[in-house]
């Protein structure tokens, strides 16, 4: 069975100072993602289990359990890739133009995302994500690491607004922490992404009913 | 009604080690103290600005979800601190015991019950030991969810928001749980809330919910 695999973190812990401490990257990846991976690794194996034995009895809490690790670690591993200690300013190109046509400006885009990071209640992101539906971008508010996503649509960037991601160094000062994120942000990654997004379709065809 | 912070029932570094004085100043001082500030601002000029706040948390509830959250929140972290006291924790002594060994079997089983449900807890929330038709038993709720609002009678919770007991633990959640139920648990308010359940007029939980929602 192929089993999920704590990426390397794509640069030093504390490479992203002073905006995110070296503190905060070691335990953020080292302890929470990696206990991401090995609980979807674990519910994976407790599946497998209720399969041979053919008890199903547990299976919806398996497959929160699943949700919850499983999305864990892919938003985990999306977040370290969006960031960059060369990081910073605003996206060129295709994503640039994208922002500006689907949310008015850059500006508004920023507004919105950090909204929906600051706003969350309890633990979640926020997101940029893909709709393949409309071929747009939207922002999500995520809920821990899966609720309230949108089903199909893809997300390119991330902000975990978990408490864990900032409150060594932010503490009850958050709203500075949302917006320490913007001098970080890996906007080549995210454009890149974009770009791979792009030519996903969910193959139904209500894609098109309603005119942009 | 007048909602304010209430003060802590200890001096502010009276549960050291087991929770610093710098938890409980950003804990108390800033997100409890946050709370309260936006339950009162939302609540000013509204028509349930006259109900206590255990009134004001099961109005909300269905209503207004912002004003909920606060709420809730603010109701949530008093009966916290009230749930803890310097020299605590330990085994169940009391009352609360023998009602303990009756849900539970016994108290290393209720223990055993109490760290799993606070260790898998998934994202920001809380687990609570409440009196439901007559029977102990442990409830997890997430964010600013409340056994208030229909849950039982709710005697002694554990804040497992990350604000919590990062500072002191970090991501070492087991350790904060062990020295909640080791060090801090204050069994005599258990005891009393437990008494005050039991004596009170209406002993069917759910039908006190359904009353308090009138």
């Amino acid at each position: 069975m192929t089993k999920y695999a704590l990426p390397d973190l794509p640069y030093d812990y504390a490479a992203l100072e002073p905006h995110i401490s070296g503190r905060i990257m070691e335990l953020h990846h080292d302890k929470h993602h990696k206990g991401y991976v090995d609980g979807a690794n674990k519910t994976l194996e407790m599946l497998e289990e209720a399969r041979s034995k053919g008890d199903f009895s547990r299976i919806a809490a398996l497959e929160k359990a699943l949700a919850f690790n499983y999305s864990g670690h892919v938003l985990h591993s999306l977040f370290w890739n969006n960031l960059s200690p060369n990081g910073g300013d605003k996206p060129t190109g295709e994503l640039a133009d994208a922002i500006q046509r689907d949310f008015g400006s850059f500006d508004a885009f920023r507004k919105q995302m950090t909204q929906a990071a600051a706003t969350s209640m309890g633990s979640g992101w926020a997101a940029l994500v893909w709709d393949p539906l409309a071929s747009r971008l939207l922002t999500v508010q995520i809920h821990d690491h899966q609720s309230e996503m949108l089903v199909g649509s893809l997300p390119i960037m991330v902000i975990d607004a978990w408490e864990h991601a900032w409150y060594l160094q932010y503490q009850n000062e958050k709203a500075k922490f949302f917006e320490a994120i913007w001098n970080v942000w890996n906007w080549n990654d995210i454009a890149n992404r974009y770009a791979a997004v792009r030519k996903t379709s969910l193959g139904l065809d209500v894609s098109k009913t309603t005119a942009r | 009604m007048n909602l304010t912070l209430p003060p802590l029932p200890y001096a502010i570094d009276a549960l050291e080690p087991y929770m610093s004085r710098r938890t409980l100043a950003a804990h108390h001082g800033h997100h409890h103290a946050a709370y309260v500030a936006k339950a009162r601002s939302l609540v000013q000029r509204s028509p349930l600005e006259s109900l206590s706040l255990e009134a004001l948390v099961r109005a909300s509830a269905t209503e207004d979800r912002r004003l909920f959250n606060a709420a809730a929140q603010a109701w949530n972290h008093t009966f916290f601190w009230e749930s803890m006291r310097p020299g605590g924790g330990g085994p169940a002594v009391g009352l609360i015991a023998e009602h303990i060994e009756r849900s539970f079997g016994n108290q290393s089983t209720f223990k055993q019950q109490f760290v799993t449900a606070a260790s898998d807890h998934f994202g920001s929330g809380w687990i609570w030991l409440v009196l439901d038709r007559g029977a102990l038993k442990l409830v997890s709720t997430s964010n600013a969810e409340t056994p208030l609002v229909g849950g039982g009678v709710p005697l002694l919770t554990l804040d497992v928001w990350e604000h919590a007991y990062y500072l002191d633990y970090e991501h070492r959640r087991m350790d904060y749980i062990a020295a909640f139920l080791g060090h801090l648990v204050n069994w005599d308010a258990v005891n009393r809330r437990l008494q005050a359940a039991l004596e009170s007029s209406a002993a069917e939980p759910g039908e006190m919910a359904r009353l308090a929602q009138r």
